[in-house]
Protein backbone atom coordinates (compact mmCIF):
# COMPACT_ATOMS: atom_id res chain seq x y z
CA UNK A 1 0.00 0.00 0.00
CA UNK A 2 1.39 3.37 -1.16
CA UNK A 3 0.51 6.22 1.27
CA UNK A 4 1.33 9.90 0.66
CA UNK A 5 1.52 11.85 3.54
CA UNK A 6 0.76 15.56 2.76
CA UNK A 7 1.52 18.12 5.88
CA UNK A 8 3.58 21.28 5.78
CA UNK A 9 5.04 20.06 9.54
CA UNK A 10 8.03 16.89 9.50
CA UNK A 11 6.84 17.00 13.18
CA UNK A 12 3.36 15.77 11.74
CA UNK A 13 4.57 13.45 8.85
CA UNK A 14 7.28 11.39 11.51
CA UNK A 15 3.85 11.35 13.62
CA UNK A 16 1.96 10.07 11.17
CA UNK A 17 4.98 8.05 9.38
CA UNK A 18 5.10 6.20 12.36
CA UNK A 19 1.50 5.15 13.22
CA UNK A 20 1.77 3.92 9.07
CA UNK A 21 4.64 1.73 10.26
CA UNK A 22 3.16 0.05 12.92
CA UNK A 23 0.16 -0.66 10.49
CA UNK A 24 2.31 -2.42 8.35
CA UNK A 25 2.57 0.23 5.78
CA UNK A 26 6.33 0.77 4.52
CA UNK A 27 5.90 2.07 0.89
CA UNK A 28 5.66 5.90 2.35
CA UNK A 29 6.14 9.66 0.74
CA UNK A 30 5.89 12.87 1.61
CA UNK A 31 4.79 15.93 0.56
CA UNK A 32 5.44 19.96 2.02
CA UNK A 33 2.41 21.20 0.61
CA UNK A 34 -0.36 20.70 -1.97
CA UNK A 35 2.28 21.77 -4.64
CA UNK A 36 4.64 19.43 -3.69
CA UNK A 37 1.72 17.09 -2.97
CA UNK A 38 0.73 17.59 -6.85
CA UNK A 39 4.05 16.64 -8.49
CA UNK A 40 4.53 13.46 -6.68
CA UNK A 41 0.93 11.94 -7.35
CA UNK A 42 1.90 10.94 -10.92
CA UNK A 43 4.85 9.29 -10.47
CA UNK A 44 4.35 7.94 -6.51
CA UNK A 45 0.91 6.95 -7.01
CA UNK A 46 -0.67 6.73 -3.85
CA UNK A 47 -3.50 4.03 -2.97
CA UNK A 48 -4.16 6.49 0.42
CA UNK A 49 -3.52 10.06 1.24
CA UNK A 50 -3.16 11.73 4.78
CA UNK A 51 -4.01 15.49 3.97
CA UNK A 52 -3.61 18.55 6.27
CA UNK A 53 -5.62 21.64 5.43
CA UNK A 54 -3.64 25.06 6.30
CA UNK A 55 -0.40 24.24 4.13
CA UNK A 56 1.74 27.00 2.38
CA UNK A 57 1.71 27.55 -1.54
CA UNK A 58 -1.26 25.31 -1.96
CA UNK A 59 -3.65 24.55 1.01
CA UNK A 60 -4.90 20.92 1.45
CA UNK A 61 -8.39 21.64 -0.05
CA UNK A 62 -7.12 23.20 -2.90
CA UNK A 63 -4.40 20.10 -3.47
CA UNK A 64 -7.61 17.57 -3.31
CA UNK A 65 -10.21 19.84 -5.27
CA UNK A 66 -7.24 19.52 -8.33
CA UNK A 67 -6.06 16.12 -7.97
CA UNK A 68 -10.06 14.80 -7.83
CA UNK A 69 -10.15 16.68 -11.02
CA UNK A 70 -7.13 15.37 -12.66
CA UNK A 71 -9.53 11.93 -11.92
CA UNK A 72 -7.12 10.50 -8.83
CA UNK A 73 -9.62 8.30 -7.00
CA UNK A 74 -7.27 7.12 -3.84
CA UNK A 75 -8.93 7.54 -0.93
CA UNK A 76 -8.08 10.76 0.81
CA UNK A 77 -7.98 11.37 5.08
CA UNK A 78 -8.25 15.21 5.65
CA UNK A 79 -5.66 15.35 9.30
CA UNK A 80 -6.08 18.47 9.98
CA UNK A 81 -6.63 21.34 13.43
CA UNK A 82 -9.69 22.69 11.06
CA UNK A 83 -12.75 21.30 13.13
CA UNK A 84 -16.03 22.88 12.89
CA UNK A 85 -18.86 21.31 10.94
CA UNK A 86 -18.96 23.72 8.11
CA UNK A 87 -15.19 22.73 7.41
CA UNK A 88 -15.64 18.82 7.30
CA UNK A 89 -18.75 19.23 5.15
CA UNK A 90 -16.30 21.61 2.52
CA UNK A 91 -13.83 19.18 2.48
CA UNK A 92 -16.21 15.93 2.28
CA UNK A 93 -17.75 17.71 -0.90
CA UNK A 94 -14.03 18.49 -2.48
CA UNK A 95 -13.87 14.49 -2.64
CA UNK A 96 -12.16 14.01 1.14
CA UNK A 97 -13.39 10.58 2.20
CA UNK A 98 -12.77 10.55 6.40
CA UNK A 99 -11.41 13.22 8.75
CA UNK A 100 -9.17 13.19 11.65
CA UNK A 101 -9.00 16.11 14.01
CA UNK A 102 -5.51 17.06 15.42
CA UNK A 103 -4.41 16.76 17.97
CA UNK A 104 -5.54 12.49 17.50
CA UNK A 105 -3.88 9.46 19.04
CA UNK A 106 -2.54 6.73 17.41
CA UNK A 107 -5.68 4.92 18.13
CA UNK A 108 -8.21 7.54 16.28
CA UNK A 109 -5.61 7.49 13.35
CA UNK A 110 -5.40 4.00 13.18
CA UNK A 111 -9.10 3.05 13.34
CA UNK A 112 -9.88 6.22 11.02
CA UNK A 113 -7.38 4.83 8.31
CA UNK A 114 -8.80 1.32 8.33
CA UNK A 115 -12.34 2.30 8.39
CA UNK A 116 -11.15 4.41 5.21
CA UNK A 117 -9.87 1.80 3.18
CA UNK A 118 -12.35 -0.91 4.24
CA UNK A 119 -15.66 1.39 3.07
CA UNK A 120 -13.33 2.51 -0.52
CA UNK A 121 -12.78 -1.31 -1.53
CA UNK A 122 -16.61 -1.88 -0.48
CA UNK A 123 -17.82 0.60 -2.64
CA UNK B 1 -7.46 19.24 33.21
CA UNK B 2 -6.91 21.27 36.19
CA UNK B 3 -7.77 24.73 35.80
CA UNK B 4 -8.55 27.96 37.54
CA UNK B 5 -11.66 30.31 37.74
CA UNK B 6 -11.47 31.89 34.23
CA UNK B 7 -11.83 35.37 35.65
CA UNK B 8 -12.09 37.49 32.71
CA UNK B 9 -14.89 39.72 33.59
CA UNK B 10 -12.53 41.60 35.68
CA UNK B 11 -10.17 41.84 32.90
CA UNK B 12 -12.55 43.46 30.75
CA UNK B 13 -12.27 40.49 28.04
CA UNK B 14 -15.20 37.86 26.90
CA UNK B 15 -14.46 34.76 28.66
CA UNK B 16 -16.14 33.36 25.06
CA UNK B 17 -13.01 34.08 23.90
CA UNK B 18 -10.50 32.92 26.26
CA UNK B 19 -11.87 29.65 27.57
CA UNK B 20 -11.54 28.22 24.23
CA UNK B 21 -7.80 28.41 24.67
CA UNK B 22 -8.26 27.02 28.44
CA UNK B 23 -9.26 23.75 27.09
CA UNK B 24 -7.27 23.80 23.89
CA UNK B 25 -4.09 23.55 25.62
CA UNK B 26 -5.33 20.71 27.95
CA UNK B 27 -6.59 18.76 25.16
CA UNK B 28 -3.06 19.15 22.90
CA UNK B 29 -0.98 18.34 26.39
CA UNK B 30 -2.92 15.06 27.26
CA UNK B 31 -3.75 13.70 23.66
CA UNK B 32 -0.37 14.62 22.13
CA UNK B 33 1.93 14.49 25.23
CA UNK B 34 -0.18 12.57 27.36
CA UNK B 35 0.83 15.17 30.35
CA UNK B 36 -1.68 16.50 32.43
CA UNK B 37 -1.51 20.70 32.55
CA UNK B 38 -2.80 23.05 35.35
CA UNK B 39 -4.40 26.19 33.71
CA UNK B 40 -3.81 29.12 36.07
CA UNK B 41 -6.52 32.44 36.01
CA UNK B 42 -5.63 34.28 32.99
CA UNK B 43 -4.10 37.79 33.39
CA UNK B 44 -3.27 41.11 31.04
CA UNK B 45 0.15 41.20 29.58
CA UNK B 46 1.25 44.64 28.69
CA UNK B 47 2.19 44.85 25.25
CA UNK B 48 6.20 44.08 25.01
CA UNK B 49 6.70 42.67 28.32
CA UNK B 50 9.40 39.45 28.41
CA UNK B 51 7.99 36.51 27.04
CA UNK B 52 10.17 32.76 27.52
CA UNK B 53 13.03 31.28 25.03
CA UNK B 54 10.81 29.51 22.92
CA UNK B 55 7.74 31.25 21.46
CA UNK B 56 5.32 29.77 18.69
CA UNK B 57 3.28 31.97 16.98
CA UNK B 58 0.01 31.85 15.18
CA UNK B 59 -2.08 34.82 13.49
CA UNK B 60 -6.40 34.56 13.36
CA UNK B 61 -8.02 36.44 11.07
CA UNK B 62 -11.89 37.24 9.99
CA UNK B 63 -14.33 37.61 12.88
CA UNK B 64 -11.58 36.83 15.76
CA UNK B 65 -8.54 39.21 14.52
CA UNK B 66 -5.29 38.71 16.45
CA UNK B 67 -2.25 36.44 17.35
CA UNK B 68 -2.16 33.07 19.51
CA UNK B 69 1.71 32.80 21.15
CA UNK B 70 2.57 29.75 23.38
CA UNK B 71 5.73 30.51 25.18
CA UNK B 72 8.21 27.94 26.98
CA UNK B 73 11.39 28.37 28.96
CA UNK B 74 14.01 26.54 26.72
CA UNK B 75 14.23 23.69 28.71
CA UNK B 76 10.08 22.85 29.40
CA UNK B 77 10.01 23.58 25.41
CA UNK B 78 12.52 20.50 24.69
CA UNK B 79 11.17 18.31 27.07
CA UNK B 80 7.91 19.02 25.28
CA UNK B 81 9.44 18.41 22.10
CA UNK B 82 10.93 15.14 23.25
CA UNK B 83 7.20 13.89 24.31
CA UNK B 84 5.59 14.85 20.98
CA UNK B 85 8.18 14.01 18.72
CA UNK B 86 9.97 10.59 20.84
CA UNK B 87 12.81 11.76 19.35
CA UNK B 88 15.74 14.01 21.75
CA UNK B 89 15.68 17.42 20.10
CA UNK B 90 17.55 20.53 21.49
CA UNK B 91 16.53 23.82 20.61
CA UNK B 92 19.49 24.02 18.00
CA UNK B 93 18.35 20.92 15.97
CA UNK B 94 16.38 21.81 12.94
CA UNK B 95 13.49 20.08 13.43
CA UNK B 96 12.57 21.80 16.99
CA UNK B 97 10.77 24.79 15.84
CA UNK B 98 8.91 22.48 13.54
CA UNK B 99 7.10 20.41 16.59
CA UNK B 100 6.56 24.04 18.31
CA UNK B 101 5.22 25.25 15.40
CA UNK B 102 2.88 22.47 15.02
CA UNK B 103 1.90 22.58 18.54
CA UNK B 104 0.90 26.32 18.78
CA UNK B 105 -1.08 25.21 15.37
CA UNK B 106 -2.94 23.03 17.44
CA UNK B 107 -3.45 24.66 20.34
CA UNK B 108 -4.60 27.87 17.88
CA UNK B 109 -7.28 25.14 15.91
CA UNK B 110 -8.81 23.99 18.59
CA UNK B 111 -10.04 27.08 20.42
CA UNK B 112 -10.32 28.64 16.67
CA UNK B 113 -13.54 25.36 16.39
CA UNK B 114 -15.12 26.55 19.87
CA UNK B 115 -15.42 29.86 18.45
CA UNK B 116 -19.48 29.04 17.79
CA UNK B 117 -20.65 30.54 14.58
CA UNK B 118 -17.36 32.48 13.55
CA UNK B 119 -15.76 32.47 10.51
CA UNK B 120 -12.16 32.46 11.80
CA UNK B 121 -8.96 32.02 9.57
CA UNK B 122 -4.88 30.93 11.25
CA UNK B 123 -2.20 31.35 9.68
CA UNK B 124 1.03 29.20 9.02
CA UNK B 125 3.01 29.19 12.57
CA UNK B 126 6.27 31.04 13.28
CA UNK B 127 8.87 30.68 15.67
CA UNK B 128 10.90 32.93 17.32
CA UNK B 129 14.10 31.48 19.62
CA UNK B 130 15.92 33.62 21.83
CA UNK B 131 16.20 34.30 25.67
CA UNK B 132 13.65 36.01 26.88
CA UNK B 133 12.19 37.61 23.57
CA UNK B 134 9.64 40.43 23.77
CA UNK B 135 6.56 39.51 21.61
CA UNK B 136 5.14 42.94 20.55
CA UNK B 137 1.09 42.66 19.14
CA UNK B 138 -0.63 45.34 17.72
CA UNK B 139 -0.97 48.03 20.27
CA UNK B 140 -5.42 48.10 20.38
CA UNK B 141 -4.82 44.46 20.91
CA UNK B 142 -5.31 42.99 24.44
CA UNK B 143 -3.17 40.43 25.48
CA UNK B 144 -3.93 38.09 27.80
CA UNK B 145 -1.50 35.51 29.32
CA UNK B 146 -2.50 31.89 30.41
CA UNK B 147 -0.35 30.91 32.85
CA UNK B 148 0.21 26.89 32.57
CA UNK B 149 2.29 24.13 34.53
CA UNK B 150 2.68 20.54 33.93
CA UNK B 151 5.29 18.07 34.88
CA UNK B 152 8.09 19.14 32.19
CA UNK B 153 8.01 22.76 34.00
CA UNK B 154 5.86 26.09 33.33
CA UNK B 155 4.67 27.74 29.93
CA UNK B 156 2.31 30.92 28.98
CA UNK B 157 -0.71 30.82 26.17
CA UNK B 158 -0.45 34.72 25.31
CA UNK B 159 -3.55 35.69 23.60
CA UNK B 160 -3.98 39.24 21.70
CA UNK B 161 -6.90 39.79 19.93
CA UNK B 162 -9.05 42.88 18.94
CA UNK B 163 -12.32 43.28 21.21
CA UNK B 164 -15.57 41.80 19.89
CA UNK B 165 -17.20 45.23 19.62
CA UNK B 166 -14.29 46.83 17.92
CA UNK B 167 -14.10 44.24 15.19
CA UNK B 168 -15.34 45.47 12.18
CA UNK B 169 -17.70 42.84 10.90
Amino acid sequence: MKVLLVDDSKTMRNIQKGILTQLGYTQLEEAADGLDALSKVGAFGPQLLLVDWNMPNMDGLTFVKKFRSQGGTAPIIMVTTEAEKSRVVEAIKAGVNNYVVKPFTPDVLSERIKETLERCAAA
Amino acid sequence: MNTAPITTRRLNVDPAYITPFVGSISNVFETMLQLPVNVGAPRIKSNGSPSYDVSGIIGMTGDVEGTVVLSFPTATAERAVTLFTGMELKSNHEDFADAIGELVNMVSGGAKAQFTGKHVGISTPSVIIGSEHSVYGRKDMTTVEIPCTCDIGEFNVEVSMLLPARVAK
